[in-house]
């Protein structure tokens, strides 16, 4: 994988009036040019030059973007390769449509802290900074690694790997009608192919779907909002998704589940997680939703923690308190419309006033200072773990797309009569693609599946 | 009571599939060889199948002939079934298969071995390896005979501890009752070197006479036989066919009545047995819903009634074996001339090797075959060669030669072995290569012949016509590129003929022939070229415009490939000291010691982030040495 191109965004999504996509490799002024329409053709630009245009759809050649592209030929650049920087309108769409289009081509999505790598491979950086990359490195594969896992585990890796089981079979199937041709096993058709990555292929279209939709892939700053029972969690995530989506009574520990919600503030993209109050409870079935709740906040990259500002703190506050104290946390107040029998000194000694709002959802005040609280900590640079929860959608978008289009080949082979070892060179690489996803390496899975689904022998 | 018997460049020990390789490339190589065998009489014997080639091995058997090795044209000397596999499918896996006449294989591999200059054959026992300061120096025999030699081939096959295994007996011996070798595997373990115990099996051996032929199926070897080696253009050894039939009802009976008596089952057998390769009662035990399994009758020769039973691999009893045989339409009144058996032997675990196979441990030692943990002949073979080369060019000063997993099959299996290791004997699978399109049986040569003639065991006559066969087909290539043909009536009716398009505008004869239906020998007539051609050219270039799409796809993966197995990675490395690899990682780079970035990225819990963080390190090492002057 050395010195083939790539792509990643060169600044915190969300973030500012412009983003920039930076692509960096020998072919990235064709592979961007590909996609760029203007007056001017970028590979017969100078270097460091900047190009007004739009990004088209590959296909379509729709517009999907204004934006400005500069062109920085090696050895003149940061990584001393041929690079291209796309600026686009601020904001997470604009920048995942470039994203998207770019990684239909060969760009490969880059590596954490690859760019960094390649300036110092190329002799770009200073030879004692060896170690800080070194650091970089391995600091920012452990956190996408873990953003990663966190987004694939459940639904998705389940139904991804229902389907690289079905390609699995079939290409043991293949791999036995190859290497045993005299065995007494059914022999492998080219129908029989087409039919089983028709299957997948319409599964992992589905999946696209949804994920373009937004509902199993969808990005954001993972926010738990947590409180005791009835402090008015759930009335706080609706007003901040300005519709109904909780239960909302006022009999303590009526959310028994983690209810999930996407909302954008001043364009930063959140998922919040409302949970089920925390405290000591019988109750087995709110006890698993307490449960849950410890665990949305084992994973939450923003805590909103609410308290009733009508009451004196209660031991589980406190306890709570403690158990967030190293996260990013806002304190809302909540029911500023009632009396306050809160001691303030305990709230402030631990948190800062600037992360500390004052509501009352019922009566919708305050919703306003908590969103500019929200987007304080997020451009301060407090919270960074969306660029990667984001970039890692794009990366699983991608792949899933990259099978797709392996299948594709596959079933049109099927039906030009390609003899089924090359047919299988496609079915292969969807099988890989999804891999990829799920963090699966390629291994002796394929060997292990041949002997295990046939009985074969001297 | 030790002498000095003599002093050589190479020295062989071990004289299998492996080892006759590896001698044989060591002394053309121009290096003064000895190779040493327990029994003359064993040269180059096939203890399991009489049989050599199929999917993968056949490959392999291609590419030992393209680098100048002598299986290929053994077996074609001495075939009696010659059969093209696949045929039905792409011709990366097209794969020939030949039943060999095993005595006479055996012959004629003597009888070259004894005529090749620089080599000599000779019987011993070795019980001990010669280390001095560290390095392998030569091997004592039990006669107390003392060879020294600058660099050593060990291929004991299952002759090391082997231990034969038939129900509830159980003895000490190397295959087919030869004498083991007992005691040099302590010589290995006291090198340090880590040690496994594998099984493998073979089936019964039956007497002609006494099949009923008429209750199976003939199969026939093919009318137009095809060749292993590149060289062999002719031959007129008459053909036997082989014969089919199946396991029955009674068949399964008999051995599930008697798993008790199993050493399989009963927990007689410590060694790991193959998956690819189990026996009939492991088959019947763990596919016990497959009504009926196959079994093939082989020839074992010309001038022999011995049949082997195909299908049949067993450790049972022999009293159970025979009823088994009985059980068989077609050997309702076999006999049964030789007993199968299970045996087990000691292995290396090849992760102690390096790519060249030298040991880590003991410089000087090479090792090749079984003893490296695969099974098969032609991987033996395989192996054998390279160890042989990289022996004779550690004598001679050069560098070790390293295929890579995109040259060969050969490549495939040796990274495979000292990169991965293996947990059971290893056989050689068309999908263990990433890239098989590549690794096709036809172009061996192409792959694989400019090495061999770089090595020197490619002659000047012989590379001369590699290179006028690749030129021709090059040239042809291009003609088709460049030259065009017209709709008129003849294109039409031949396309019409085999049911494809007609043209509509004149187009060139690559494009045409890139339609799936439309083959060399239909545009040949229209459009034949100038020079003459030969069948395997004119197939060549068909291969190479046919998949020309899937062709170039591989190829850009290789060259990523290539970039990583180009950057080497030094030999003093201590990677305990690389502050950012993971710990596992850590162990196991400084057990594998890979020699490039390739290999090291594939070892198993190594992440391309740790990857990332060696080419830094690297960088940085190379750039802190280049500073130094």
């Amino acid at each position: 994988m050395i010195n083939d191109t790539i792509a990643a965004i060169a600044t915190a999504v969300g973030e500012g009036s412009i983003a920039v996509v930076r692509v960096s490799g020998p072919d990235a002024v064709a592979n961007v040019e590909a996609i760029f329409s203007s007056n001017e053709k970028l590979t017969e630009a100078a270097s460091h030059t900047v190009h007004y245009g739009y990004i088209v759809d590959r296909k379509t050649r729709e517009k999907v973007e204004e934006v400005l592209v500069t062109v920085m030929r090696a050895p003149r650049s940061f990584t001393m390769e041929d690079v291209v920087e796309i600026s686009t309108h601020g904001g997470v769409i604009a920048v995942k449509r470039v994203m998207d289009l770019l990684l239909e081509s060969d760009i490969r999505l880059a590596e954490p802290g690859e760019f960094t790598k390649r300036a110092f491979l190329n002799g770009r950086i200073d030879l004692s900074q060896a170690e800080a990359v070194i650091d970089l490195i391995r600091s920012k594969s452990e956190r996408a690694f873990s953003v990663a896992l966190k987004q694939v585990q459940g639904n998705l890796s389940k139904q991804i790997e229902e389907q690289r089981y079905t390609l699995l079979e079939t290409m043991a199937h293949i791999e036995v009608n190859i290497d045993y041709p005299e065995h007494d096993v059914e022999s492998m058709t080219s129908a029989f192919i087409r039919e089983k990555c028709s299957s997948v292929m319409d599964a992992i279209e589905k999946l696209l779907k949804t994920a373009n939709e937004g509902k199993i892939l969808r990005e954001g700053i993972v926010t738990a909002i947590v409180g005791r029972p009835n402090v008015g969690k759930s009335s706080l995530l609706n007003a901040l998704a300005k519709e109904s989506k909780a239960i909302v009574t006022d009999i303590p520990g009526t959310t028994r589940d983690v209810i999930e919600e996407f909302i954008t503030i001043n364009g930063i993209p959140l998922k919040l997680l409302d949970t089920a109050g925390i405290r000591d409870t019988a109750d087995v079935v709110e006890k698993i939703g307490v449960e849950r709740s410890k665990n949305a906040l084992e994973e939450a990259d923003l805590v909103i923690l609410v308290l009733n500002q009508n009451e004196p703190l209660h031991e589980d506050d406190i306890q709570l308190m403690e158990q967030i104290k190293s996260r990013q946390v806002i304190v809302v107040l909540n029911k500023m419309d009632l009396p306050q029998n809160l001691n303030m000194d305990q709230i402030e000694s631990r948190f800062d006033a600037q992360h500390i709002v004052k509501m009352s959802v019922k009566e919708q005040e305050g919703l306003d200072a908590l969103e500019e609280a929200i987007a304080a900590i997020f451009f301060t640079g407090g919270i960074e773990a969306n660029d990667l929860t984001y970039v890692s959608n794009v990366r699983h978008i991608a792949l899933l797309k990259k099978a797709i289009v392996s299948l594709q080949d596959a079933i049109q082979a099927t039906e030009e009569h390609i003899p089924i070892d090359l047919i299988q060179i496609d079915v292969r690489l969807a099988w890989e693609h999804l891999g990829e996803i799920i963090g699966e390496a390629v291994g002796d899975s394929l060997i292990d599946q041949i002997f295990s689904q046939f009985c074969l022998g001297k | 009571m030790g002498y000095l018997a003599g002093e050589y460049d190479v020295l062989v020990i071990g004289a299998g599939h492996a080892g006759c390789e590896a001698a044989l490339a060591a002394a053309r190589m121009g290096c003064e060889t000895l190779l040493l065998t327990i029994n003359l009489d064993m040269v180059a014997f096939m203890p399991c199948n009489p049989s050599i080639g199929g999917p993968a091995k056949g490959h392999v058997v291609r590419e030992i002939d393209a680098l100048g090795g002598e299986m290929g044209r053994n077996i074609d000397k001495t075939f009696i079934q010659m059969r093209m596999l696949n045929t039905g499918k792409g011709p990366a896996v097209h794969a020939l298969r030949a039943q060999a006449d095993k005595f006479l294989y055996q012959h004629m591999m003597k009888e070259t071995i004894e005529s090749t200059e620089h080599l000599t054959l000779r019987q011993g026992m070795v019980e001990e390896l010669l280390i001095e300061d560290g390095q392998c120096v030569g091997a004592v025999t039990k006669t107390g005979a003392e060879y020294r030699a600058k660099s050593v081939v060990l291929t004991t096959g299952t002759y090391l501890r082997g231990k034969i295994i038939m129900g509830e007996l159980m003895y000490e011996s190397g295959p087919n009752n030869q004498q083991p070798a007992v005691k040099l595997s302590e010589s290995l373990r006291n090198a340090g070197l880590q040690l496994v115990r594998f099984k493998t099996g073979t089936p019964p051996r039956v007497h002609k006479d006494t099949i009923d032929f008429s209750k199976t199926e003939i199969q026939p070897g093919d009318e137009q036989p095809k060749f292993f080696s590149f060289e062999t253009t002719s031959s007129d050894n008459e053909q036997l066919p082989c014969w089919l039939t199946y396991t029955s009802a009674a068949t399964h009976q008999i051995i599930n009545d008697n798993l008790h008596r199993a050493p399989m089952f009963s927990g007689a057998i410590e060694g790991t047995g193959p998956r690819y390769c189990p026996s009939i009662e492991d088959k019947i035990v763990r596919f016990s819903d497959k009504p009926k399994h196959q079994i093939f009758l082989e020839p074992e020769g010309k001038n022999t009634s011995e049949y082997y039973v195909q299908g049949l691999s067993t450790s049972m009893p022999e009293d159970v074996q025979l009823q088994i045989l009985r059980s068989i339409p077609g050997l309702e009144q076999v006999e049964m001339m030789r007993t199968g058996y299970a045996i087990e032997y000691d292995a290396v675990v090849p992760t102690q090797l390096y790519p060249s196979l030298e040991v880590k441990l003991l410089p000087g030692l090479f090792t090749a075959g079984q003893i490296n943990g695969t099974s098969g002949y032609e991987e033996a073979a395989g192996q054998g060669i390279m160890a042989g080369i990289n022996a004779a060019r550690k004598v001679q000063g050069k560098e070790a030669v390293v295929i890579d997993r995109s040259q060969g099959y050969i490549g495939v299996l040796i990274d495979d072995l000292v990169t991965k290791g293996t947990n059971e004997p290893y056989r050689l699978l068309t999908s263990r290569a990433e890239y098989r399109l590549l690794l096709r049986h036809d172009n061996a040569d192409l792959r694989l012949t400019p090495t061999g003639y770089d090595i020197g065991l490619i002659k000047e006559d012989r590379y001369a016509r590699f290179q006028h066969k690749k030129e021709m087909v090059e040239l042809e290539i291009e003609r088709l590129r460049s030259t065009k043909i017209r709709p008129d009536e003849t294109t039409q009716a031949m396309l019409a003929s085999v049911g494809s398009a007609p043209l509509q505008n004149s187009v060139d004869i690559l494009t045409i022939l890139r339609r799936p239906e439309v083959t060399y020998a239909h545009i040949e007539p229209i459009s034949p070229s100038s020079h003459e051609l030969t069948e395997e050219m004119k197939e060549q270039v068909e291969i190479q415009i046919k998949y020309s799409g899937y062709i170039e796809k591989q190829l850009i993966q290789v060259e990523r490939l290539q970039k990583m197995e180009k950057k080497k990675i030094p030999d003093d490395i201590d990677y305990s000291d690389i502050h950012g690899i993971a710990t596992e990682a850590k162990q196991k780079l400084n057990k594998i010691r890979p020699i490039s970035i390739g290999q090291a990225s594939r070892i198993s819990g190594v992440t391309p982030a740790d990857i990332s963080i060696l080419l830094v390190y690297l960088e940085h090492y190379n750039r802190v040495i280049a500073s130094r002057g």
